[in-house]
């Protein structure tokens, strides 16, 4: 392993993101669902650091500014709506959401 | 640096297990923590400070502060399913090992090597404000957005709780002195939201 | 003066959106004024423009107003504009007077109606569609009054909606006309693929240039343009609408059905006289169309018993003289006739409706007799019209004109004897069933009685009508008889003028072809006296024979053409409709229809509320794609 190459670090942002999706599939909590999210969108900023340091460009660190604010809007909806889910339903549990079936 | 890099990585790959693994929610948002951090290292292995301090400030600060907030408003525990059983990963491993075999696979195939420059908070910045000011403009509308939306469906969400409160304890005072209260309200989820919307 | 052009048909546009907006808040004073005074206000107008125009004629004999731009799309820009020249200043001064009077007439006669402002409204928005057709630039504007004036006859007929049968005759009126209103938008069409305009004068100018005379283009538009006229004019095959038209109140039949709205063909003929002189063989079809026309229509108003049914068929037959003198192009004959067979058809059935609403709503004239001295007014007046219908020979306007076609049926170049035989015996019939009418009505025993006397709004417009069926002719007076025609002079400036230059030109124009016709009437008024006078009985047993009965009945249904069309097309298509309820079609869309409902079904089934579920179907899809674009 001579030095760091593009290939590393967009393994282990596959890695993070597998990781996230694993925890999105298994756990029925709400707030770690998000969190599980959060880790999915923070592995694909780091896919986008990494090009971006594959070729000494600024555009890959822009485009993670970017996943950052929509992470950050999208923890601040997700977390209203866990908070009108717990009252809705009163439990946090995304199973028990499931009246819109066909 | 491949050394950093190296230990950064093992350290966030393990700590993001932690997170997806925990039964404590707290731990596990604490391990998340963490799990920021090393990503932080990582791109600052990757010649991105700048990033890397924004890691560190918006998503280990800021959006960490506000799941612990709501977990603290939420009291979630007490009827949240946080405990999985072990059977239940078998099959989300399996699918999910066989994308990430294919992803790697994909990767591995040709070795490209880094820049090996630093990009720093200046060629950001200038690239930000430069060719990507519109995108900037369109993040800070999905931000205000963002927080509209988000205490709007929380108010009404407060003002269902109230009205679901006055409505609970109308209810206990009419029923039978055996029932617990509120117990009708439980079972009955559905009529009780639309009862609140009225 | 003549920039107040514009003001003529705008004015009764106005009186209809005053009353369509004021409806329930207006009583039927102020719905009268409204109406009526909104006609009256356009006549006058009419009166200064046009009278402007005769006195001091613009340059080239003809105004032209452009109010603004009706759409401009890829090159195809009709204006909303106008044009005045002498062919639509009679056409404008007889819809305005002769709508005005009609209006003065109405507010007696429709007073105990309970739609009285709806039937102003109505009435206005014919005067002002009908204004727009006779006015408008281009045929595109003329076609908007076309259906503005298909409309209001539709809305009139079936005026009172509540008896299914009115509705029933306006329904028939409505598609019947709309077979012609086809062909002329058709006309239009092609016209337009052919000269790139529909601006009536530049497309004239055009057609005169680049079609050939006789050419399957030219006499291709002329034939179109003559099917819109046959269905709006009643012409034959297309005439089986108007007799029952008559289901709407006198007024309607009177303004619309005789004298303005059924002449419309008679005005588009004349206006596109370049197209029908350039082919030859369509001019022909005309001829032959009115020649039949006036004598099947003739025959069937001789036989009816329904006042206004009989009234009825003689416009048919009136209008096929028109048609006739247009065809043989004798242009200016046939807008004479027009002018003075509006006067005294409506005011026939002006009359009538007095007849009619005094009888208590009795339409057959063997129930009514002796009239003569219940009504001594409308006896006078109705008699009037009688002889100017039969063309009581020098004091009737419409002798002058009839006249005049029958000489041009045989003295002009596309005269020849046949239409000539034809306008006699046409003229003969005409005599026999405007004095039976008279006889039987007005002379005999009275058989029902008098309920109600006619007022003043409802005697002055028959008298004005009266005088004009007597002076109106007097324009024009044939050569032998004197030299002054200043109504010939006047259409010059419009139309082609008469040329007797057939074979038989001399006999025509001469008094002695005017003595055939003076005879003709003479006898036939005899003989009406001999048939029907009452008191010679000589009705029953002629009318009983074994010979003429079961003429008589085969005539009275309008020579069995209701009879064909409803075994022709009614019922073929009613079988067609019944059998097509449900047909393979149906079972094709109602498959499509099942086939989405089972889709449906199977795919609502994977909807299963959760959404752990569809985030692992996403990864399999992931799954999947990732392997096909990696492992290829």
């Amino acid at each position: 392993m001579a030095s760091v190459s593009l290939d590393h670090a967009l393994v282990l942002a596959a890695i993070l993101f597998a990781i996230g999706f694993a925890g999105l599939l298994t756990r029925r909590n709400l707030i770690v669902v998000l969190a599980c999210i959060e880790i999915m969108l923070n592995a694909g900023g780091l896919a986008f650091v990494a090009a971006g340091a594959r070729w000494g460009q600024a555009d890959g660190q822009v485009m993670f500014l970017f996943v950052l604010a929509m992470a950050a809007a999208e923890v601040a909806v997700g977390l209203a709506i866990a908070i009108r889910f717990r009252q809705s339903l009163k439990s946090l549990d995304v199973d028990d959401a499931d009246e819109m079936k066909g | 640096m491949t050394i950093l890099f190296t230990i950064a990585a093992v350290v966030a790959v393990l700590s993001t297990l932690m997170v997806v693994t925990r039964t404590n929610l707290v731990h596990a948002l604490l391990y998340l923590v963490v799990s920021l951090f090393a990503v932080a290292v990582v791109f600052y292995t990757l010649g991105a400070p700048f990033v890397a301090a924004l890691e560190v400030i918006v998503y280990a600060g800021a959006i960490m502060m506000l799941f612990l907030f709501a977990v603290m408003l939420l009291n979630v525990g007490a009827d949240s399913p946080l405990r999985v059983p072990r059977l239940a990963w078998v099959g989300p491993g399996i699918l999910v090992a066989v994308l990430l075999a294919e992803v790697v696979y994909g990767l591995t195939r040709q070795t490209q090597p880094l820049a090996g420059v630093e990009v720093g908070p200046q060629a950001v910045s200038e690239a930000l404000y430069g060719p990507y000011v519109l995108g900037v403009e369109l993040a800070s509308m999905l931000l205000l957005a963002a927080l509209i939306g988000a205490r709007h469906v929380a108010a009404r969400a407060r003002d269902e709780e109230e009205a679901a409160e006055s409505m609970e304890r109308a209810r206990g005072l009419s029923e039978t002195a055996g029932e617990a209260p509120g117990q009708g309200a439980v079972d009955d989820p559905g009529r009780l939201t639309e009862e609140g919307d009225a | 003066m003549l920039g107040l052009l514009w003001l003529i048909p705008a004015l009764p546009a106005a009186g209809f959106l005053a009353l369509v907006l004021l409806n329930r808040r207006l009583d039927r004073t102020a719905a009268a004024w409204i109406g009526a005074g909104s006609v009256g206000l356009s006549a006058l107008v009419a009166l200064l423009v046009c009278g402007s125009f005769i006195v001091s004629p613009p340059a080239g004999d003809a105004y032209h107003q452009v109010l603004w731009t009706w759409m401009d799309v890829a090159g195809f820009a009709p204006n909303i504009g106008f044009y005045l020249d002498a062919v639509s200043v009679l056409w404008v001064l007889v819809i305005t007077f002769v709508g005005f009077l009609i209006h003065l007439y109405s507010t007696e006669h429709m007073e105990h109606d309970e739609g009285f402002t709806r039937f102003f409204m109505y009435l206005n928005l014919f005067v002002a569609s009908m204004l727009v057709l006779v006015l408008a630039d281009n045929l595109l504007l003329l076609y908007l009054g076309w259906e503005g004036v298909g409309l209001c006859s539709y809305l009139l007929i079936s005026f009172w909606q509540k008896d299914p049968q009115n509705v029933y005759c306006g329904r028939k009126a409505f598609i019947v006309t709309r077979v012609g209103d086809t062909a002329l938008i058709a006309g239009l069409f092609l016209l337009f693929t052919q000269v790139h305009t529909l601006e009536i004068q530049p497309m004239l100018a055009a057609a005169q240039e680049s079609f050939v005379p006789g050419s399957a283009v030219a006499v291709a538009a002329a034939l179109l343009i003559l099917g819109g006229a046959i269905g709006k004019s009643a012409q034959v095959p297309l005439q089986t609408w108007l007799p029952d038209a008559m289901a709407g109140p006198s007024p309607v039949s009177a303004l619309i059905h005789a004298a303005t709205m059924v002449t419309a063909g008679v005005y588009l003929i004349a206006r596109t006289n370049v197209l029908f002189t350039l082919a030859p063989d369509a001019r022909l079809i005309v001829a032959i169309v009115g020649t039949v026309t006036l004598l099947l229509a003739g025959f069937s108003a001789l036989v009816q018993h329904d006042l206004k049914r009989a009234l009825a068929y003689s416009t048919i037959s009136q209008i096929g003289y028109m048609f006739l003198a247009l065809g043989v192009s004798g242009w200016e004959a046939g807008v004479f006739h027009f002018m003075t067979h509006a006067f005294f058809k409506a005011l026939l059935f002006l009359a009538a409706g007095v007849i009619i609403e005094a009888l208590a709503d009795e339409h057959d004239i063997f129930k009514m007799g002796g009239l003569r001295r219940e009504l001594p007014a409308v006896f006078w007046t109705f008699t009037i019209g009688a002889a100017a219908l039969a063309a009581l020979p020098f004091v009737t306007d419409g002798f002058y004109s009839k006249d005049l076609i029958i000489a041009t049926s045989l003295g002009s170049v596309d005269g020849n004897l046949w239409f000539y035989a034809g306008a006699i015996v046409g003229a003969f019939v005409t005599t026999l069933y405007s004095f039976r009418l008279v006889w039987l009505v007005f002379f005999g025993e009275r058989h029902t009685e008098v309920s109600r006397r006619p007022r003043r709004r409802q005697l002055v417009p028959l008298w004005i009508l009266a005088v004009l069926s007597v002076v109106s002719g007097l324009i024009w007076m044939p050569p032998w008889l004197a030299g002054f025609h200043p109504f010939e002079t006047f259409l010059d400036t419009a139309l082609p003028p008469i040329e007797f230059t057939g074979e038989y030109a001399h006999f025509a124009e001469s008094a002695l072809g005017a003595l055939v016709t003076i005879s003709v009437v003479v006898v036939g008024i005899g003989i009406a006296w001999l048939l029907w006078m009452p008191w010679r009985r000589g009705t029953h047993a002629f009318s009983e024979s074994p010979a003429v009965r079961p003429l008589a009945a085969y005539w009275l249904g309008g020579w069995g053409f209701d009879w064909v069309y409803e075994r022709v097309f009614v019922i073929p298509v009613k079988w067609f409709a019944r059998v097509a309820r449900n047909d393979l079609v149906d079972h094709v869309v109602d498959g499509i229809a099942w086939l989405n409902v089972a889709a449906w079904r199977t795919l609502s089934a994977g909807q299963t509320g959760r959404l752990r579920a569809y985030v692992a179907v996403a990864g399999f899809g992931i799954a999947l794609v990732l392997a096909v674009v990696v492992l290829r």
